[in-house]
């Protein structure tokens, strides 16, 4: 172990060496991931024991480079993304030793898949008027209530979850924190039928859930704060992800173009070129937010990111339907399923165009999204609000 | 992948020539001038070009210029779109500079004239129709036919910065001239763009020393015009940025029904839109710049996905300083309307948004049908 974090040339080195020590077509996967986790490979940012080397961000490139390049198993970002991209830096940030120590390993292998207990039927994108309550019953808290859109739900082991402990107090400051135990008798996960005909999402209603103290997040009554730090997470992550040129749904429509020249009119011709280039635009606009976070200069357009990600899918998949005449009429396949995976750019057009009505929804409207723009990026006054000093038992509901 | 980040050195230089700019030519200055026949604020171009060394970041040091690149002079040309700046620095520096410097020559008349123009002391400019594409087409005539393009010896139209150059550079049909502006008669047009003056040019009769034959000036053309609408996308970055900063600054100080008028949902969702699209604009015009840099081969591409989508963005942005500062936007008095009709212009100019989409479209295979 090092004292000083270790540069690209030592990276290589030990990825090398990880590679040499369980050769991944003699390893299983799990074992695979396993090791690389306690290699410090993981995620080379975070800290020595924890999966990672104190490295800085930008080199954990340099070790994926070796890894695919050895054919080495990755965890599947997909399925697990609520832990890696939300769940695992607010561990970090606000875990003890102990918490962090129970619950990154097996997060990041994905042994663990986990989930995000925040929206309520009454609390979407005014999050913090939520209802749940959690009471404090010896070193344990009590919590009763009702979560929506939680996706993953039904396969996770493990949810974040916040809750109001202090109805008393403003909206904004009586909400705590905590990793919630998904095996708990007083959880009950319910599909939620969505526009696909599919359910990606649950319902989740919580009934006498008992949560140690030692799984909070944070101070109690400070658990907004700490839901920042996960939803400025989920909005990078959200649109965040690396692609090739026509990567994404840009390339379905593209592909489709030119494969079938039957199809083609001026006016699709024209929105397909001014799409085309706003998806061009916008990768490149993705890969300099993460040339930014690199070179350890974060900037807010994280926002931007997940803005533009749900504009373009819509755009394109609309089109796309359009585009394919009498086939655009047809659906796919309206059978109610439980899919495992988080599916943007899969199935059909008709799947597509439906599913990414919800990309402008989810993990914040584009609407609520465009206020923290405005607001906070561009420093614009806010709004007259009507609840900000009123105790949030005497809020309308 | 292209380095999309500004370095510390493209940093000072940007902090230099803002702090030239605003002690030589604020709005105030330029306001001043717009209507005389010499709108370019006095010692400006010098100071610039001379002093801080601005035009010379494309020629090769060898040849008497910074040895920089093509990222360096974005950076200069976003601060000149910030400030709605006239300078023939689009014109001589980067298109005239950038069509010299693709002749590859390393001695005599185009080596001379690139140190002159390196070194400020002399300004050139295309003479072309401003909004001339990369392909070589002004905006509204046909691709060339069997009987090549149209007879060079006719008067150009609207060439801009012309009215500032000693030096034309003239295609003709067996060559590219460089031509004595003090030969060719410059008849100025007011132009929409009051900062970037325009004339037509009759060099028809001038003669002229030739610098390269047809082949060669073909090619160099494309070449500048390419290094110009891809840095063009900079300072259309520059200008927009400039217009949403004075709204945002204007519409949190404006009180109306008693409080800021940006605190209304509606102006803010506005504002926080063109921020958007002034992330992706920066993005892309880095992209541009870089990859012109680097010869990247991917650049005529990049170039035209900047161009179709800056030119768009930085009229949006104008338009929306002008409507969102009410009627003081209207003002000749309030500098918008200088960043409005700029931008407006910058949107013909080295080719339409739609030109440089139609170029995606070929770039890419994405055909028109049949």
């Amino acid at each position: 172990m090092t004292d000083t974090p270790p540069g690209a040339g030592e990276l290589v080195e030990r990825t090398r060496r990880l590679l040499a020590e369980h050769p991944p077509a003699t390893t299983g996967r799990t074992d695979f991931l396993r090791a690389r986790f306690d290699a410090g490979l993981a995620w080379v940012h975070y800290p020595v024991g924890l999966g990672g080397l104190d490295a800085p961000r930008s080199l954990q490139a340099v070790v994926d480079a070796e890894l695919a390049a050895a054919g080495a198993p990755d965890n599947d970002p997909r399925r697990i993304g609520i832990g890696l991209g939300m769940a695992a830096p607010t561990l970090l940030a606000y875990g003890s030793e102990e918490v962090k120590e129970r619950f990154l390993k097996p997060l990041w292998v994905g042994e663990e898949v986990w989930c995000q207990l925040f929206s309520e039927p009454g609390a979407g994108s005014d999050l913090a008027a939520l209802g749940t309550r959690a009471v404090r019953d010896g070193d344990a808290w009590v919590v009763d209530g009702q979560k929506v859109w939680t996706s993953s739900a039904h396969v996770a082991r493990w949810a974040i979850l916040i809750a109001r402990t202090d109805p008393e107090l403003p909206k904004h400051r009586g909400i705590t924190y905590f990793v919630c135990d998904m095996t708990d008798p007083g959880v009950e996960v319910r599909p939620l039928r969505q526009i696909t005909g599919e359910a990606e999402f649950n319902e989740v209603f919580l009934t006498g859930v008992r949560i140690p103290d030692a799984h909070r997040l944070g101070e109690a009554g400070d658990g907004w704060r700490v839901a920042q730090t996960t939803l400025m997470n989920e909005r990078v992550s959200i649109g965040g992800a690396r692609l090739p040129r026509e990567g994404g749904m840009i390339g379905k429509a593209a592909a489709t173009w030119r494969a079938r020249p039957e199809l083609r009119t001026h006016e699709l011709h024209r929105r397909l070129l001014d799409l085309w280039v706003d998806a061009e635009v916008a990768r490149l606009a993705g890969e300099r937010l993460r040339q930014q976070l690199a070179a350890g200069r974060p900037g807010p357009e994280g926002s931007a990111m997940k803005l533009s990600f749900a504009r373009l899918n819509q755009a394109i998949s609309g089109l796309e339907v359009e585009l394919l005449g009498d086939e655009g009429l047809l659906y796919g396949d309206w059978a109610m399923v439980r899919p495992d995976l988080v599916d943007f750019t899969g199935r059909d057009a008709g799947y597509r165009y439906l599913r990414s009505k919800g990309n402008s929804i989810e993990g914040g409207t584009s609407e609520v999204l465009l206020n923290i723009v405005a607001e906070r990026v561009l420093g614009l006054p806010a709004e007259p609000r009507n609840d900000k000093d009123v105790a949030w038992k005497d809020l309308a509901r | 992948m292209s380095d999309l980040l500004y370095s510390e050195t493209e940093d000072d230089l940007r902090a230099a020539v803002r702090s030239l700019l605003a002690d030589r030519a604020d709005a105030r200055t330029v306001l001043g001038r717009i209507e005389t026949p010499d709108p370019y604020p006095p010692g400006l171009w010098e100071a610039l070009a001379g002093g801080i060394g601005a035009a010379g970041l494309l020629v090769p040091e060898k040849l008497g210029g910074q040895g920089a690149g093509h990222r360096e002079a974005a950076v200069v040309l976003e601060e000149l779109g910030r400030a709605v700046t006239p300078a023939p620095y689009l014109t001589s520096a980067v298109v005239a500079t950038a069509t010299l410097l693709a002749l590859g020559a390393e001695t005599g008349p185009v080596a001379e004239l690139l140190g002159a123009l390196a070194g400020g002391e002399r300004v050139a400019v295309l003479a072309v129709p401003f909004s001339t594409a990369p392909d070589g087409r002004p905006a509204g005539t046909a691709p060339a036919g069997p009987d090549g393009p149209a007879d060079p010896a006719e008067p150009v139209p609207a060439v801009a910065d012309a009215v500032a150059a000693d030096v034309l550079l003239v295609p003709r049909a067996d060559g590219l001239y460089a031509v004595d502006a003090a030969d060719a008669v410059l008849t100025p047009r007011s132009s929409l763009d009051l900062t970037r003056p325009l004339a037509l040019v009759d060099a028809g009769g001038a003669g002229g020393t030739r610098l390269a034959d047809a082949a060669a000036a073909g090619e160099a053309v494309r070449s500048g015009l390419l290094a110009g609408a891809g840095l063009l996308a900079s300072e259309q970055l520059g200008l927009a940025e400039w217009c949403l900063e004075e709204t945002v600054r204007h519409t949190r100080e404006r009180h109306q029904f008693n409080r800021p008028v940006g605190s209304f949902q509606a102006l803010k969702h506005r504002m926080a839109q063109l921020w958007l699209e002034l992330v992706g604009a920066r993005a892309v015009a880095r992209a541009a710049a870089d990859a012109l840099a680097t010869g990247a081969a991917d650049a005529a591409l990049t170039v035209a996905v900047a161009q179709a989508y800056c030119s768009k963005v930085a009229v949006r942005a104008a338009e929306e300083c002008v409507q969102l500062h009410g009627g003081i936007g209207m003002t000749w008095e309030h500098p918008a309307h200088l960043a409005l009709k700029r931008a407006k212009s910058d949107a013909i100019a080295l080719g339409s948004a739609g030109r440089h989409q139609d170029a995606v479209a070929a770039l890419v295979d994405l055909p028109a049908p049949a």
